[in-house]
């Protein structure tokens, strides 16, 4: 997977979880962008790209996220 | 148009056991929009005492409760805070004003474990103070709110510092959180109202490993991991639903394949797969056997087969088969399309088609019951080896309480349906009731009715005036009041008892006797005990110098059936709204007994 098919493919999570589709991520997107993006909701998303792209993220992976990009890069490097 | 109506059944039905986990909580949102859209929800407020985050199960929880046809509204603990808020003056949550408490505790609020060097003594000193804490909040809890309280076990624990001996070691902490889950079994046996929510078995049945992720606590302060979140709230639901009366009552059953391998009228009765002879037939038995179980606690099983009917009772009979005809309260076996069918035996038993749940192996068959039956339920049975898993999982007859009538419920069916035969020999209606040799009780509660008055106020919705649901404690809140007149009614004839099967609750006001709840089982329909009922109710008012008795009609979507009912009796209307709520009153001067054909027992 190419990091634009994985960026689309996290689109459509985001679709999904935030039930929105008008959402349209791109690498620099971060939570202060997305209005129901709080941390609740991060839980819920964390899981939901899980499922999607069938891998497991670790604690720390998940701490250091800045934005979306920093996801696309992990999912990259795990799939 | 077509697209969205199908969609909208696909989105509830992602609900139904066995569910994608991570579906659900993806979809949360739109899940719960659809849900949205049903008619006549119960309301309920339910309050969550965490230990830990509680977020997404009260957001699954909602999605649940929906299906159950209960609109619930939450306050939520703050983080952690579940024995400040119980132990504590809490405005908030004294205003909320909970019809139910549901604490979601874990291991991870168990503030002291024994050390390694710990006298016995000792442990035991530690495993009074963590019960107690917990002993005195449920208590708190039920003098300040009188309501129902749902409790989380203690699932075992993540590690095991002493390896095997953990459990049987009084110092490892398997053996800790079970003498501690032993003394809340204690508790919720010998209280009312204070159910187990059993998460030792759900996170054994889940996967303790996956289910206490640790990932989960130090990342957000879940105490089980996020796609685990659904089957603790259908877990929570189930007892929720239970409790407001919503179980199912019949199971209605399909035979070949279903009930025994192979079709009994290409086979034959020494064809088809039953009996523990073989591997295929030992896995029919099995659910036979669940099936027999299912049947002594309560559970009505019905028979809806394409089949002759000999070949039917040929099957039921067969020497190695576990169910027997007279296990079976209605038998179909007939040609005609199993909804059909399925609405014939819910006409029969005098039960709403929602209380009852069609097993069948055929996808083509459900999908028609499905499509014809709104309500039913309908488990998507692929493989015989977890038939009994798929229907115990879903919860359709969870047991918040075993009682009496429970047991007795089949037996009274039955009696029912000879009663009916009976009914078919006479030609006078008011004769035959003579000939039924009828004889009543109706009294002031009793403490030992409490639970059964409960059960009745919460389950009985189509012979129901208000339809006012009461938990055991407001009922005994009621009964230490002066101003109620209390009434159950229990009846027995020559063909067995029946037990308590109405209800009615009247507050004196001053002259007048506002008629603020009137129930009956369907099970006693035109029997005349409403008239039994009406006469002792006249005779307590006028002894409190009581001059008219005033009747409420709330209109529902399942009480049609008495709509006129207060005429019937003798009332006058006095007002009705645009809602098709109305107001009734009976004047008691110059009141006749009304009731000639049960006898009183006093």
């Amino acid at each position: 997977m190419t990091r634009k098919e994985i960026l689309e493919e996290l689109n459509q999570v985001f679709i999904e979880v935030f039930d929105d589709d008008t959402i349209m991520v791109t690498e620099e997107t971060t939570a202060e962008d997305i209005e129901d993006w709080d941390s609740l909701m991060h839980i819920s998303l964390v899981n939901a790209v899980e499922d999607a792209f069938d891998l497991k993220f670790d604690m720390k992976d998940i701490v250091s996220w800045k934005n979306v990009g920093e996801m696309v890069d992990v999912i990259e490097r795990e799939l | 148009m077509e697209v969205e109506v199908e969609m909208e059944i696909s989105m509830e039905r992602l609900l139904e056991y066995p569910f994608d986990a991570n579906e659900i909580l993806k979809k949360k949102k739109r899940i719960k929009k659809e849900l949205l859209q049903k008619e006549n929800l119960l309301q309920k407020k339910i309050a969550i005492l965490g230990g830990s985050t509680t977020s997404e199960i009260k957001d699954i929880l909602e999605l649940f409760l929906l299906h159950y046809g209960i609109r619930s509204t939450f306050y939520e603990s703050e983080f952690g805070q579940f024995w400040q808020d119980a132990m504590f003056d809490n405005a908030e949550l004294d205003t909320f004003a909970p019809d139910l408490i549901y604490i979601h505790t874990s291991n991870r609020n168990i503030l002291q474990y024994p050390s390694l060097s710990a006298a016995e003594s000792e442990v035991n000193d530690l495993l009074e103070t963590e019960s107690e804490r917990f002993c005195s909040m449920w208590d708190r809890l039920k003098e300040k709110y009188a309501c129902p309280i749902i409790q989380n076990n203690f699932e075992l624990p993540a590690y095991r510092l002493l390896g095997n001996r953990e459990a049987s070691d009084i110092h490892g902490r398997i053996y800790f959180l079970n003498c501690l889950n032993m003394k809340f079994y204690e508790y919720a046996r010998t209280h009312e109202d204070l159910y187990i929510n059993d998460i030792q078995y759900l996170s054994a049945s889940y996967g303790l490993e996956q289910w206490s992720d640790p990932l989960f606590w130090h990342m957000y302060k879940y105490s089980l991991c996020l796609p685990a979140i659904p089957y603790l709230a259908l877990n929570v639901a189930n007892i929720i639903k239970a409790i407001y009366g919503k179980n199912k009552k019949a199971l209605v059953l399909d035979l070949d394949n279903t009930l025994w391998g192979g079709v009994i009228g290409d086979d034959g009765t020494e064809g088809i797969a039953i009996g523990h002879e073989t591997s295929m037939g030992q896995v029919y038995s099995e659910f036979q056997e669940y099936l027999k179980s299912c049947k002594e606690m309560g559970i009505m099983l019905n028979v809806d087969s394409k089949n002759e009917e000999e070949n039917v009772l040929a099957g039921l009979n067969h020497p190695e088969g576990t169910l027997r005809p007279e296990d079976f309260i209605v038998i179909k076996a007939n040609w005609e399309p199993k909804d059909r069918n399925f609405t014939a035996i819910s006409e029969e038993l005098n039960i709403l088609p929602e209380s009852m749940v069609f097993i069948d192996d055929n996808p083509a068959e459900r999908e028609i019951v499905r499509a014809q039956i709104p309500g039913v339920s309908v488990p998507e049975l692929d493989r015989v080896e977890d038939y009994i898993r798929v229907i115990d999982r879903s919860g359709f007859f969870e047991v918040t309480e075993l009682s009496e009538d429970d047991f007795k419920r089949n037996s009274m069916y039955r009696e029912n349906a000879k009663r009916k035969q009976q009914q078919k020999s006479f030609s006078d209606y008011g004769e035959y009731l003579r000939s039924l040799e009828m004889k009543a009780v109706i009294r002031d509660f009793d403490t030992i009715y409490l639970p059964r008055i409960a059960q009745l106020t919460n389950k009985s919705n189509q012979f129901n005036l208000t339809t006012k649901r009461l938990s055991e404690a407001e009922i005994e809140s009621l009964v230490k009041k002066e101003e109620y007149i209390r009434l159950y009614g229990k009846l027995s004839d020559k063909f067995g008892d029946n037990g308590v099967v109405t209800v009615v609750i009247g507050r004196q006001e001053e002259e007048l006797l506002h008629i603020e709840l009137w129930l009956m089982s369907c099970r006693v329909l035109k029997r005349g005990m409403e008239d039994a009922m009406l006469d002792e109710l006249v005779k307590q008012s006028k002894a409190r110098k009581i001059k008219r008795l005033k009747g409420y009609y709330y209109k529902t979507a399942k009480n049609a059936m008495v709509k006129e009912f207060y005429g019937s009796m003798g009332f006058e209307k006095i007002s009705e709204n645009s809602a098709g709520d109305s107001e009734w009153i009976l004047e008691l001067d110059g009141y006749r007994n009304r009731n000639q054909v049960i006898g009183m027992i006093n």
